[in-house]
């Protein structure tokens, strides 16, 4: 029997959200920009689950399920995107993509 | 079981600080794969089996086998240049302390929340099920939508469109 309090699990997928975001603001390849928001996804499928768990509701895992398609569809679209940059830019610094900025 | 939680949930912070500061791309989702299995052992801890489950087999399965197969295509291992450019901390030390802020804002309300005691009973895929076709069957119908916009998405932005030059300009 599980007796750790309802905090406690909510302060570890508090810290996993921050360290999803602390990545995606350190990072600059996009790879691992896309990884950090996967970690923040995840920890906030976190968040429903502790809430399933404290109401005994099934509510919160189907929730997840929800998270979890639109995270494959992210996934799938992020990466499909990242390939398309390699290719016309030849790099995956997101600094180094600034086409639209102006640099005169 | 408390113990397991703990375990996990260390296992789970310690590889994803790995994940988010490695250098080379392969090793940090090996990392990222190792923090998702440490999660699932921490939905399965909550009384959530078919979660654990799901999340073994679509997130450290198949999402990560994508990053995997896309990281290896690029051949990205070690980029000097952008590592440079990340040790300068002039780039992201005022988002970092300003999201810090904002951490120790969350953590202090969940400190000062009533504490209770969390609930006994395993749900089964039975009632996940049940749930997910009666009361959300809209959602359901809705993310099968997304999943067809994300595949013709995904053809369209991965299809390698050939270029059409006019003849005089085809270099030889």
């Amino acid at each position: 029997m599980l007796t750790v309090p309802v905090e406690t699990q909510l302060l570890f997928a508090g810290i996993l959200f921050f360290l999803g975001l602390i990545g995606l603001l350190v990072r600059r390849n996009l790879v691992f920009m896309l990884m950090s928001i996967e970690i923040m996804f995840n920890s906030a499928g976190l968040v429903f689950i502790i809430a399933a768990r404290h109401w005994d509701q099934p509510d919160g895992q189907v929730m997840f399920i929800f998270i979890l398609a639109v995270t494959a569809v992210e996934v799938a679209i992020g990466l499909a995107l990242i390939l398309q940059v390699y290719h016309h830019f030849k790099t995956l610094d997101v600094d180094a993509i600034n086409k639209l900025k102006d640099n005169s | 079981m408390d113990i397991f939680f703990y375990i996990a949930a260390v296992v789970a912070i310690l590889s994803t600080i790995m994940a988010i500061s490695g250098r080379n791309a392969i090793h940090s989702l090996l990392f990222l794969i190792l923090s998702l299995l440490a999660i699932s052992v921490v939905f399965y801890v909550l009384n959530a089996p078919f979660i654990a489950a799901l999340e073994v087999i679509i997130y450290a399965g198949a999402i990560m086998v994508l990053f995997i197969f896309v990281t290896m295509m690029l051949n990205i291992g070690l980029e000097q240049k952008q590592e440079k450019k990340w040790l300068n901390p002039q780039m992201w030390i005022i988002p970092s302390i300003l999201a810090a802020i904002l951490f120790i804002d969350l953590m202090f309300a969940l400190k000062n929340m009533p504490s209770v005691i969390p609930g006994k009973q395993v749900i089964l895929p039975k009632q996940v099920g049940i749930s997910l076709f009666t009361t959300y069957l809209l959602a359901v119908e809705i993310a099968a939508i997304l999943l067809m916009a994300g595949v013709i998405g995904a053809y369209h932005l991965g299809s390698q469109k050939k270029k059409v030059l006019h003849r005089f300009l085809i270099k030889k």
